[in-house]
């Protein structure tokens, strides 16, 4: 599972270090004593906490946050689809072994403006590429009867780490 | 758009530091050893992958409803408002994301706020602040959420690429 209940796993401290880290680990060479100095956290500290959060799935990924324009990846196409309710989670559960797909899930639709529930997105460096990766993924998934729509990316107006408020910042486990 | 001139060590760097990024007091030193290089070279690498906007920054991916309240939203815009509207939409710190796309619903992004109330919030404010029809579309289960990129770095991918 993906969705974790976490309000009673993270205490203040943890909360600052999600702040702290919103802005990114310092590129120095003790950098996780440079996190901690500011709240008061020794590199020991710091450490055993983010490693807790990291074992319980917390932190699903921590690492470099790359963004894929920069290096030629041009091309994102958001394909959402109108699966019945009965077979949306097997649906996903196909969709997430493609290899073309770097983000699946099962979203709320919003009838009548928006009867897609199922959202998976495939990253390419040319549009026709992936545009026709995604034909042939919809058909080897068994999905092409189905309602559907492919979304490609035009401009980035903004990316970033999320802000949660009060300010908090980080990566939020959602993207398009 | 020609895509960056990266280095090997940065392009090795991309390849092994998007996830499992060492939880050690010199997480540089580690990943120089695996690399058979410096920690001095790995930490100048990491500043020119930043600099060229490669690397958006070091840090965490938090699962789901783990931390805060996040939200998919989009607007259906009028093409000659959408840069306005864009710039009022990125104004509100809780949004990121923010992206065009080829379809009436236009502008899609990202809300991420403390709870579900103060995300809701942001939400109520964005749609009176421009008027628009929005569509709020959280998500419900994850079947493959992000766990970093492979990237193709063969040479004939980047002529494709130079020449689209």
């Amino acid at each position: 599972m993906t969705t974790v209940s976490a309000a009673p796993l993270l205490d203040d401290l943890d909360l600052a270090l999600v702040d702290a880290l919103g802005t990114g680990l310092p590129l120095t060479h003790r950098p996780y004593a440079g996190l901690g100095a500011p709240l008061g956290l020794s590199e020991a500290a710091v450490l055993s906490r983010l490693t807790r959060l990291h074992e319980t799935g917390v932190i699903r990924r921590f690492g470099a946050i790359v963004r894929h324009r920069e290096v030629g990846y041009h091309a994102n196409a958001m394909c959402v689809f109108d699966v019945p309710d009965d077979r949306v989670a097997d649906a996903g559960a196909r969709l997430a072994t493609r290899p073309e797909v770097t983000l699946c899930y099962r979203r709320r639709r919003q009838r009548p403006d928006w009867p897609y529930n199922l959202f998976a997105m495939v990253h390419g460096k040319q549009r026709d590429e992936v545009g026709a990766r995604v034909e042939r993924m919809v058909r080897e998934c068994g999905l092409d009867r189905l309602p559907r729509a492919v979304l490609f990316g035009v401009r980035r107006f903004k990316q970033g780490g999320g802000c949660y408020g009060r300010p908090r910042t980080a990566t939020p486990a959602e993207s398009p | 758009m020609a895509p960056v001139d990266l280095s090997p060590l940065e392009k090795s760097l991309l390849d092994i530091a998007q996830r499992g990024f060492p939880l050690s007091p010199r997480p540089y030193a580690t990943l120089a050893r695996q690399l058979g290089t410096t920690e001095d070279a790995v930490l100048a690498a990491f500043r020119s992958l930043q600099t060229q906007g490669v690397v958006g920054r070091i840090g965490a991916v938090w699962a789901q409803g783990a931390v805060g309240s996040s939200c998919l939203a989009a607007l259906k815009v009028p093409p000659a408002r959408l840069d306005a509207v864009a710039a009022c939409v990125g104004a509100h710190p809780e949004v990121n994301h923010n992206y065009e796309r080829d379809h009436p619903w236009n502008l899609w992004f990202v809300v991420a706020a403390r709870d579900e109330a103060a995300r809701e919030a942001v939400l109520d404010s964005i749609a009176a602040e421009t008027g628009l029809p929005l569509l709020r579309l959280p998500m419900e289960h994850g079947h493959h959420l992000d766990l970093g990129f492979a990237i193709d770095w063969s040479p004939s991918a980047a002529i494709k690429e130079n020449r689209a």
